[in-house]
């Protein structure tokens, strides 16, 4: 889950993390009283949006008065901001962050993840602040640290200390990078982020460190535990087909194409994809019905899918394990029944009590395709649309 | 032979709940020794014929357990693991998926240099075909056979099992390793115990995007395997940036694409099947004479 730099700084400054003064405004007009109480000669008026390239996309813009926090705050709110993050389609800017401006001597990065592959945390520091992570990491890799932290014994103070004189602090400002980068490991741990960015950490003409802008993911899996995260969701910035989704559990992410699908397992949604792709097809989304798939989840996931126009036939492909073929084979005929479906549908029933399924939809009456393998599913299915 | 489990394998409960007992009595009905179950509080009770207790410990001692399967929702699955990794049993398998990244970075950190083998979380368990099913697969569509399989699904693994079993090509073990970012068994541990296994002729290997582990696999194949090895990545039109499904199955910063895993397996002497469909053809025709 994402959140806006505006949250990600309250967060921060929750956990001891030096941020600049800052506040969020919906309207010119408050963007005006935001600029004259922050008391600093140039603000900064910042698009909320959940992606990265707002400065290059014109999101991000200096005022040196109040008066002009106002206008250049009417220019950003209601744009739609495109940047390589946002996809085409962009993004439609609907509050602005005003902050204060800092004096800024050098722009440097710091970053806290999961290394999957040491299975580790792990804090990346570079002294190229404000550039994109990914492209230092291919040009120029020795400006980057990785430093490991055992989950167990957390991040130690000479780690810090470490990442700071390589970065070129001083010792004082090393000192300040502890407690800088000791809140936000804590943030990391204590809120279950799975990515906290800071780009750029900023040092300042006076030697201070500033988090001048910030992103934080957090970990799905662990939201359960995490309701001040929960509430920090901005259902705008979601596909409001992934958010009905998430919110009937299950897994779905929408496409362009006009084949429908619904399966159970990601690994088999995923191959299910591609086998739409193999025999000449488009998906139009992929569904996880996920193991406890029932006949109302079923019915949910048709819903789902027949939402988007371009859908032209559905394939549900399980394979069952935990999930029982003859629940799902009732909840497709319920579903096919009640939702009155009328695009073609190619059902593909494995598994636990698989036979039991086929002979459900058989028994029905409503016009389902059947299919045996996987292979006859995919190409019963694009047969279907390049027929329709 | 075979590996992680098999007929000898006396295997625990850890989480009694509908699908906990709903798997429990598919592994009895297989052959399996389910010798008993964990349910802090209502340990000396019985449930469908397993003898319940409160304690990994306790259980292993009057059973002799040397397994575990774990159903724990994802609040209490690392702690149950761990108990699992104190009591000294040989292999955890957790099926839980959504456990948080941290309490499992946690867990697999302490667990480290530990007795215990884990696999999963977020797996479908293992299978050697007649001998011991251990977690949720249809064991029904197995066959005993010289084919090792490991997959970080489900469902999926299912569907290569089946191809497989079609085609007469039996599986020495069918292995889930899990779709979470952190996880117990990886395919290069994997991959060695096939390596070993001398009932495994061939392997079938299912990825999928994310994460750097078919990539890693690849180099162990390339330098430490002689058996042939047959694979297929899921995800091949995956959107970048998009979560599949699975935690750990998500392109981020231009890592994880099915592409470069692919080109990775296949100059390690992968052969890659482009087509889900075709993973069972693919490696009868690359290793003729497995069926049987």
């Amino acid at each position: 889950m994402n959140v806006h730099e505006y949250q990600a700084k309250a967060l921060l400054r929750r956990f001891g993390v030096a941020v600049p003064e800052g506040r969020l405004a919906t309207t010119p007009a408050e963007a005006e009283s935001a600029a004259r109480a922050l008391d600093s000669d140039v603000v900064v008026v910042k698009a909320q949006v959940h992606a990265g390239g707002r400065g290059k996309a014109g999101g991000i813009k200096l005022a040196r008065s109040a008066a002009e926090a106002k206008t250049v705050a009417s220019e950003i709110l209601g744009m739609t901001l495109r940047s390589h993050q946002t996809g085409p389609e962009g993004k439609v800017v609907h509050k602005v962050y005003v902050e204060a401006g800092s004096d800024i001597a050098r722009e440097l990065y710091l970053a806290i993840l999961l290394d999957r592959a040491e299975e580790k945390f792990a804090v990346i520091a570079s002294t190229e602040g404000g550039m994109e992570i990914e492209e230092v990491a291919e040009k120029s890799p020795e400006k980057l640290l990785t430093v490991h932290v055992d989950p167990n014994a957390g991040l130690q103070p000479y780690q810090a200390r470490r990442i700071g004189f390589w970065l070129g602090l001083d010792a004082a400002q090393v000192k300040k990078l502890e407690t800088f980068l000791g809140g936000l490991y804590r943030l990391f741990v204590e809120k279950d982020a799975s990515l906290v960015e800071i780009n750029p950490l900023v040092v300042t003409q006076q030697g201070d460190l500033l988090a001048l802008d910030a992103k934080l993911n957090f970990d799905d899996n662990a939201l359960y535990r995490q309701s001040d995260v929960r509430d920090l969701r901005d259902p705008e910035e979601e596909d409001p087909r992934e958010r009905e989704a998430k919110e009937i559990d299950l897994a779905y992410v929408g496409l362009d194409g006009d084949i429908g699908c619904m399966v159970n397992g990601a690994g088999l949604a995923m191959a299910t994809l591609d086998m739409i792709q193999v025999c000449g097809g488009k998906p139009a989304n992929f569904l996880d019905a996920g193991g406890g798939a029932d006949k109302e989840k079923v019915k949910e996931a048709f819903k789902l899918i027949l939402r988007d126009a371009n859908v032209k036939a559905i394939l549900v492909n399980i394979f069952g394990g935990i999930v029982r073929c003859d629940l799902i084979a009732d909840g497709v005929v319920a579903a096919a029944g009640e939702l009155g479906v009328k695009v073609p549908l190619v059902v593909r029933l494995q598994g636990t009590n698989a036979a039991q399924g086929r002979e459900i939809l058989a028994k029905s009456g409503l016009n389902i395709t059947p299919a045996e393998t996987l292979r006859e599913a995919g190409q019963k299915v694009v047969a279907a649309v390049k027929g329709s | 032979m075979s590996i992680l489990c098999d007929k000898n394998t006396k295997l625990l409960v850890q989480g009694l709940g509908k699908m906990g007992i709903f798997h429990a009595k598919l592994s009895l009905e297989y052959g399996t020794q389910v010798v008993g179950g964990i349910a802090p509080g209502k340990g000396g009770t019985t449930l469908e014929g397993i003898p319940v207790f409160d304690t990994v410990r306790e259980a292993k001692a009057a059973t002799g357990a040397n397994a575990s399967v774990i159903f724990v929702p994802p609040p209490g699955a690392a702690d149950a693991i761990l108990e699992a990794a104190d009591a000294e049993l040989d292999l955890a398998v957790c099926i839980t998926e959504g456990i948080p990244v941290v309490d499992m970075a946690r867990a697999k950190a302490a667990m480290r240099g530990g007795k215990t083998r884990l696999l999963g979380p977020n797996c479908p368990g293992v299978v050697t075909p007649n001998q011991c099913r251990i977690g949720i697969m249809p064991a029904q569509i197995t066959r005993p056979g010289p084919v090792g399989v490991v997959s970080r699904s489900g469902t999926l693994t299912y569907e290569a099992v089946d191809q497989l079993s079609r085609l007469g090509i039996g599986q020495s073990s069918c292995v889930g390793i899990g779709g979470d970012p952190v996880i117990g068994t990886n395919f290069v541990d994997a991959l060695a115990l096939f390596e070993a296994d001398p009932a495994t002729k061939a392997v079938v290997m299912i990825g999928e995007i994310g994460g750097s582990a078919e990539e890693t696999a690849a180099e162990f194949i390339r330098t430490k395997m002689t058996k042939p090895v047959v694979a297929f990545i899921a995800g091949q039109n995956a959107p970048p940036g998009k979560r599949m499904g699975h935690a750990g199955a998500i392109i981020a910063g231009g890592k994880g694409r099915a592409s470069d895993k692919m080109a990775a397996l296949e100059r390690a002497g992968v052969t890659v099947s482009l087509s889900p469909a075709e993973i069972g053809e693919t490696l009868a025709k690359k290793v003729p004479g497995l069926a049987g």
